[in-house]
């Protein structure tokens, strides 16, 4: 067959000869690279006290962002759940009513907004195809969970909480 | 007669309480070396560098469940543990730790007794250690115990013809039985260092098949065949749980100390160390040092057990039975040649 790599050996079944055979010398140098690796520097992170940085673009858990005045930037266009390819996102629209002008940026929101986290993938598509800034993909992991209702998040756990403002990257919801 | 039972019971319950705490902490270092040779960190969590990790395994050995098959014969069971534990500490009785002290206007020897065939009493000794490992694994009522228990009564018997061919080269050579003298004729001067005159100097060949035996009667890896996890589950110990598999696996490392005091004291010079009569110090210090310096070699080959154990893979069992049967014993023999050609040669 031919080779992919060119890296494949041809495997010679000799006679072993009397160094070989009596295998000490071949102990020996194995003894050698374990005592090496036994004063290597460890490549271990303390995990509670020490955590490996993310990525800058790294795609967590999603956010559906306010905007300066505290208004929900989403309009329920339905765009997200179009691009989702694991048709995580389902979104029920509702027309804004006289007085919740402060609440919703457009006159169209989403009543209901949920994700269903053991279907998404975090491909981020949702994040590209939002016309309106709404949907981000944050840093935080998606939490485990007991019970399989509880991974769909509803809006009460997707929405920016008010007073919050900062860049939907560094954004982290769970941190007091 | 009063003072020197007194003498003993102190010693005794000193070196049981000192061969229980290295076995103790030989876990926790079996698994630091392992760590670390894994480019791990191993236990580090229970104290400091996790140095509580032992007293946290031994409380969790204690608090589980004790279980007993339903088939298996109870008292076998519980027999198996108990013999393998106690032929473990029973060896180093004859084990010489130290020179003797020279306190309260009497001379206090470092060995518990020095009786004149003290080679003879761990070998004999050490083969008894099967039976618990028989025993436990008969007892069982588990194929795969038994399977274990098979490979390691078998594997035993082979090699403990070839750890005692070894050593009746080195008995050759000290005309003793006794380890107390084989101890001391080591502190004789060597190219007018004294101290230095240890048997691997005269017997390298037979320290080597010694050392090789050793790995295999204690069932290190290579020659863990009779617990081979990936094979056998547990081997002998599967249907163990709670401390009476605490004591399996304590017996092992209790074994690998003591055999490694026994290396240390065959081949190593024992409590002798280079320039120990030249330094002028008076004999307590002596001692005191000597002593050290036996417990420093005895870590230096505990640690020579862990390398070794997370360096090899295991054997196959043919390949186990071939190296015991077709070299080891042939080269011990060999080995008993030359050394008695040598000896009518230079006497």
């Amino acid at each position: 067959m031919h080779s992919l790599s060119n890296r494949a050996k041809v495997v010679v079944k000799k006679e072993m000869t009397l160094m070989e055979k009596i295998y000490l010398p071949a102990i020996f140098s194995g003894m050698v690279i374990t005592i090496k690796h036994f004063f290597k520097k460890k490549p271990t992170i303390q995990y509670p006290e020490q955590k490996r940085e993310f990525s800058k673009v790294y795609r967590g858990r999603h956010i559906l962002k306010r905007d300066e005045q505290g208004r929900e930037n989403c309009t329920a266009c339905g765009l997200c759940a179009v691009a989702c390819p694991a048709e995580a996102i389902s979104i029920v629209a509702a027309e804004r009513q006289k007085g919740e002008e402060h609440l919703y940026r457009e006159e169209k929101y989403a009543k209901t907004y949920e994700i269903n986290m053991l279907r998404c993938i975090f491909c981020g598509l949702c994040e590209e195809a939002c016309p309106k800034d709404a949907v981000y993909l944050t840093e935080e992991l998606a939490p485990a969970n007991f019970d399989r209702s509880n991974f769909i998040f509803g809006k009460d756990k997707l929405v920016q909480p008010l007073g919050t403002s900062a860049h939907p990257k560094t954004y982290k919801p769970y941190k007091k | 007669m009063e003072i020197f039972l007194i003498d003993k019971i102190v010693l005794i319950v000193a070196v049981f309480g000192i061969t229980l705490l290295i076995a103790l902490y030989s876990t926790y270092a079996e698994r630091k070396v392992a760590g670390f040779i894994q480019d791990r960190l191993g236990p580090n969590r229970a104290g400091i560098f996790g140095l509580l990790q032992p007293l946290a395994d031994g409380v969790k050995f204690f608090l589980k469940e004790e279980f007993i098959p339903q088939n298996a014969d109870k008292v076998l069971f519980i027999l198996g543990p108990s013999v393998s534990m106690t032929t473990a500490l029973m060896t180093s009785a004859v084990i010489p730790w130290g020179n003797s002290l020279e306190l309260f206007d009497r001379v206090i020897s470092l060995q518990i007794t020095d009786i004149n065939i003290g080679i003879l009493y761990v070998f004999a000794v050490v083969s008894i250690g099967v039976y618990g490992i028989m025993i436990g694994g008969w007892a069982s009522n588990n194929k795969f115990s038994l399977l274990g228990a098979l490979r390691a009564s078998s594997q035993m018997i082979s090699y403990e013809i070839a750890m005692g061919l070894s050593i009746i080269a080195l008995i050759m050579t000290t005309g003793t039985l006794s380890l107390g003298e084989i101890v001391q004729q080591q502190g004789a001067p060597l190219f007018g260092i004294s101290g230095a005159s240890w048997n691997i100097v005269y017997q390298p060949l037979g320290f080597l098949l010694f050392l090789i035996c050793s790995f295999a009667e204690c069932n290190r890896t290579p020659f863990d065949l009779p617990e081979s996890e990936n094979e056998l589950v547990g081997g002998y110990h599967t249907e163990y749980s709670s401390m009476k598999l605490g004591f399996y696996l304590f017996a092992e490392y209790t074994n690998m100390f003591i055999s490694s005091a026994i290396m240390s004291a065959l081949y190593f010079g024992g409590y002798n160390f280079p320039f120990m009569d030249q330094l002028g110090l008076p004999h307590n210090v002596v001692t005191i040092l000597g002593t050290l310096f036996f417990f420093g070699k005895i870590f230096m080959f505990i640690f020579l057990f862990m390398w070794v154990r997370w360096t090899l893979p295991r054997f196959r069992y043919d390949q186990l039975m071939r190296l015991g049967w077709k070299m080891l014993i042939p080269l011990a023999l060999i080995n008993i040649i030359i050394t008695g050609l040598l000896i009518i040669v230079f006497k």
